[in-house]
């Protein structure tokens, strides 16, 4: 985001207090999205590791281990890059996403067992990432423009007080219906989010939990917890080593990098 | 002691009437509480092996409860802008069916192709009022081409589709959520029909089965119990020709019908497709109880000229108790048998009837005299009538005893060599008559698009993300190969088609390159790849488990008899034994299987109730009739009617499912009631007059034989009414009992005579 947006953007947050009376539960969702984003701003970019674990409803448990490296982009969705290291058939496939707030996101893929660069087109933003129960708009970097939001009430979650704003998809072929999320007012982090499918039915609840703070402003989760309550599977992520500003850029998320990932 | 009993009975005739109405009335209102079953699994026993791998199957992929909308235009084509229009309408319309996780339809098949570098997946219909007539032609080649479609989604004629909508339900209530489902989906395709009138649509589906068996069993309860009372009325009338005991019976098998159904509901008994007959059934029981008690009152009653009532009433219970009691005995304990079976279902149903049978009992020896004392009672003199023709018929019977024991043992033997032409069969869609449209829309299916007989395997790799592996892959490939060569089936679900469609896409969509992948890291590239680009509800957890370790195969075969289901299964096990490694030789399980072994277990664990109430039945009967050679005498007519039944039933239908297998159990103790009326009868004669054998009969068929022909008839009329169920259990039957009852009479009349009169000298 450009500095001025983000100055346009911070100023209603600024006089939040003083129209609090006046504003319609619309525009005091939207305030606090807001909030919650600019919070989040300038971290540049960022790595980490993560231990995906799925569950069915029998109790059976399988195990992936992917990498991220994600930049931050000014104006536009983030691009992240993931790389598979296990399981190890599909070790040093590498996954590039540019992800944008309403349109579908560009996504190429590196097979290394073909030592080709796919581009998908698809619309599956919608489809669960590794056959998990987090879809890629779950996981996806959460633009302020992604959703039509509305504040519903306020209550304590986590030990915290909370706001609970429902959010409802700008963009086509989601999901879901709308998402509910509640988001602590001590440092504007999600606490917990409640999704509804396409029928307005109860599909999954995610919770996020172990936060720490990197350069003393960016906090990040160390385990989310997606459990779908129509299939009974469930499936838990854990990120460690997190890392910010380790100096990437642009030239480290395109096809050719795509190919060097390790 | 019991003489005291029955004469304050019928001195506070009001207090005791008084006294039975708010205890019925009490009993009743338990049927409040009744509940319909929604789920085939009913028919299930929580042990059974079938159900258990069926279960453990669906737990590792997705349930595969479904809905199937069946489309077939007038004009015979599926590929035209209207039509597909349609289709994709009704696709995005069915991700809000209640409980839906997945809708699978022509429209949103997700079609790979590659472009370049590029792979494009895409709803293989995406603006169908854009497309031109080559690109409509070349939709239709690629839908063709593509086996997961064809034959499950589209007929190959492409005149017929289908749109699959999978259900997940809560679990929380099912009674509520299947019919919830139900009557949702019917809304949609009623208002299909109204706004495209050149528009068939038909719903057929695991969870419209399901929905299938509550109608039946409502529309049962509603059409054959009226009918049966109707049935009862007009042969009471005809039978006693009296006003009020017709009216004293009719109100006697109410109260036992609302009593028995309102026990049912207390006790939490739910009403499935074969409990729904109980109604009927009880309601024929209790006539026989009234029946015997009321022609030996009227008879008495006509002998005093009308005099005593009280008198007349004292005498019948004098001479009925023991037999009505013994006959209620027998009864309940042939239908206790049915708890030795497979089926919870009849285990109900056999409960439901004994209690009905013991209530009966209680109120025929109560209520009955207490109001036949309260209602007046006309008598006609020439109502003995059937009487003399019954003694007429005794006489003829003693006169030629000889070669009528030779005819019946002949019309037995030749029945019995038709036995063995009974086959097995339980056909769940053919367990609905045409009457549910549920059976018409699978009839259509699988006539015109699918079937919905299949059996599912999980075949397993052996090792985590081994279904990549190439020679896993080759096996699954040679298992569908070979499955689709039989020709008993219509489709075969393989996830080798989608590696080899993914191969092909990679590249650049070269024919030369449907096949296989060859290396174990390419395949699981391309199945992440393919996984990641899947849109929300249509992902690969359906086909694939967990940690990628083993992979679902479902075979969709035509209407198949349960032999020939479980002939096709075993062929596929013998071939797995022969062509596939031990880890990958597995069981198929399906409902479909699971349907097929039901009637084999039930016979197996019937064998042992049914014989168990035969042995108790005969020792009841030797114990009652005090001779141990009457008592093996009885044992020929309580078995003969059952031999004759199945070997007519093996002559003219030939077909055995599972409503069949408790028939013997039950009809044993309907059966014996005849029997054990004549027999006391005779033997009262022997011993308190001193008869002969051939005068003890006369007196047997001039005392007992108007009241057994009039009870049998009753019977056979009620069984028969069952055979008017929408549910063809209950049906077969009605009909195989009724067919059983009347050998039944027969026997008692033609051959057990004959043989006392040889053996008695």
């Amino acid at each position: 985001m450009t500095r001025l947006k983000q100055i346009i953007l911070t100023l209603p947050l600024l006089l939040l207090p003083l129209t609090a009376m006046a504003q319609t539960p619309e525009e005091k969702g939207l305030a606090i999205a807001r909030e919650v984003d600019q919070r989040d701003n300038g971290f540049q970019d960022s790595t980490a590791k993560m231990t995906m674990t799925l569950k069915n409803r029998a109790g059976q448990e399988s195990f992936r281990y992917i990498r991220f490296k994600t930049l931050e982009v000014e104006g536009d969705g983030d691009k992240s890059l993931s790389i598979f290291d296990k399981p190890r058939d599909i070790k040093g496939t590498a996954m590039l996403t540019f992800s944008h707030a309403t349109k579908p996101d560009d996504q190429w893929m590196y097979l290394p067992a073909l030592k080709r660069v796919k581009r998908i087109s698809s619309r599956n933003k919608s489809g669960p990432f590794m056959g998990s129960e987090f879809a890629f708009e779950d996981l996806g970097s959460q633009e302020v423009e992604k959703y039509h939001y509305k504040w519903l009430r306020d209550e304590p979650c986590n030990g915290l007080d909370c706001f609970v704003v429902e959010r409802r998809p700008a963009y086509e072929h989601s999901g879901y219906t709308r998402q509910e999320v509640w988001i602590d007012k001590e440092a504007y982090r999600v606490q917990k989010a409640v999704y509804y499918d396409r029928k307005n039915s109860l599909l999954k609840s995610q919770t996020f939990s172990g936060y720490k703070q990197y350069l003393n402003k960016f906090w990040r989760t160390t385990t989310m917890e997606m459990v779908n309550h129509q299939t009974g599977k469930s499936t838990q992520l854990l990120w460690e080593d997190y890392q910010f500003r380790v100096g990437l850029d642009s030239n480290d998320f395109n096809r050719n990098s795509l190919k060097r990932a390790r | 002691m019991r003489e005291r009993f029955f004469h304050n009975i019928l001195r506070w005739r009001w207090l005791v009437v008084l006294l039975l109405l708010p205890l019925v009335g009490t009993l009743a209102s338990g049927a409040k509480q009744l509940r319909f079953e929604t789920d085939y699994r009913i028919f299930f026993s929580d042990d059974n092996p079938q159900m258990l791998a069926f279960d453990n199957l669906q737990n590792t992929y997705t349930k595969n409860d479904n809905v199937l909308f069946v489309l077939a235009p007038k004009d015979g084509k599926i590929f035209t802008s209207k039509m597909l229009r349609i289709v994709k309408d009704l696709t995005k319309a069915s991700w809000q069916i209640p409980y839906s996780i997945r809708v699978d339809s022509v429209t949103n098949f997700q079609h790979t192709q590659a472009e370049g570098d590029d792979l494009l997946v895409a709803d293989l219909v995406e603006n169908p009022e854009k497309l031109t007539p080559a690109e409509l032609e070349a939709i239709q080649a690629i839908a063709l081409a593509e086996p997961m479609l064809i034959n499950r989604i589209i007929s190959p004629k492409v005149d017929v589709t289908g749109v699959n909508v999978t259900i997940q339900l809560a679990g929380k209530d099912q009674a509520k959520e299947v019919p919830e489902i139900a009557a949702f989906v019917e809304k949609m395709a009623e208002e299909l029909r109204a706004a495209h009138p050149d528009l068939e649509v038909y719903l057929t589906g695991v969870t419209m089965m399901n929905n299938a068996f509550p109608t039946a069993a409502k529309h049962d309860m509603s059409t054959l119990v009226p009918i049966m009372f109707l049935v009862v009325i007009i042969t009471l009338g005809l039978m006693l020709r009296s006003f009020s005991a017709t009216f004293a019976t009719v109100l006697v098998i109410l109260f036992t019908v609302a009593t028995t159904m309102g026990l049912t509901g207390w006790l939490g008994i739910p009403l499935t497709g074969p409990s729904s007959s109980a109604p009927t059934i009880i309601l024929t029981m209790a006539v026989a109880d009234c029946v015997h008690i009321l022609i030996t009152f009227l008879y008495y009653y006509r002998l005093n000229g009308g005099e005593d009532k009280a008198k007349a009433m004292m005498e019948s219970l004098r001479v009925n108790l023991h037999p009505v009691f013994l006959t209620t005995l027998t009864t309940a304990i042939g239908f206790l048998s049915m708890n030795f079976g497979e089926v919870p279902p009849f285990r109900d149903l056999g409960n439901m009837v004994a209690m009905g049978v013991g209530i009966a009992f209680i109120l025929s020896t109560t209520l009955l005299p207490a109001l036949m004392m309260i209602l007046p009672v006309h008598v006609k003199k020439e109502a003995t009538r059937t009487g003399q023709r019954m003694e007429k018929f005794g006489e003829f019977v003693i006169q030629k005893r000889n070669i009528l024991s030779w005819c019946m043992v002949s019309v037995v033997v030749i029945l019995a060599l038709f036995i063995p032409k009974n086959e097995l069969n339980d056909e769940f869609v053919k367990y609905f008559s045409h009457n549910i449209p549920f059976r018409v829309a699978s009839d259509f299916s699988n006539e015109r698009l699918t079937g919905i007989y299949n059996i599912d395997y999980s075949l397993e790799s052996g090792e985590e993300n081994g279904v990549a592996s190439p020679v896993f892959l080759q096996h699954v490939e040679n298992f569908a190969q070979w499955y689709r060569s039989q020709p008993e089936v219509t489709h075969v679900n393989s996830i080798t088609d989608t590696f080899k469609r993914l191969n092909r896409n990679m590249h650049g969509d070269d024919k030369a390159w449907y096949k296989l992948p060859e290396a174990q890291d390419l395949a699981a590239q391309y199945l992440l790849l393919y996984e990641m680009s899947l849109p929300y509800g249509l992902d690969l957890n359906n086909q694939i488990n967990l940690d990628k370790s083993a992979t679902r195969f479902v075979v969709t075969m035509e209407n198949l008899s349960s032999n020939q289901v479980i002939d096709v299964a075993s062929r596929a096990r013998a071939w797995q034994k022969a062509n596939l490694p031990a880890s990958m030789q597995v069981e198929g399980s399906s409902p479909t299987v699971m349907f097929a072994h039901i009637g084999q277990r039930n016979i197996r664990s019937m064998i042992l109730g049914t014989s168990g109430a035969l042995v108790l039945i005969s020792l009841i009967m030797v114990i009652s009739l005090r001779s141990i050679k009457i008592g093996l005498i009885s044992l020929v007519p309580n078995l003969v009617p059952m031999i004759m039944a199945f070997g007519l039933w093996g002559m003219f239908v030939g077909e055995v499912g599972l409503a069949l297998s408790i028939v013997t159990g039950m009809t044993l103790g309907i059966v014996v009631d005849d029997s054990v009326h004549f027999l006391s009868k005779y033997l009262r004669a022997r011993r308190e007059k001193g008869y002969s054998s051939q005068d003890a009969v006369r007196y047997a068929f001039s005392t007992v034989g108007t009241a057994l022909w009039v009870t049998s008839a009753v019977l056979v009329c009620g069984f028969f009414v069952l055979t008017f169920s929408d549910f063809r259990l209950n049906s077969g039957m009605g009909l195989l009992t009724a067919i059983t009852i009347s050998f039944a009479l027969i026997a008692d009349f033609l051959l057990l005579p004959p043989l006392l009169m040889k053996l008695e000298k």
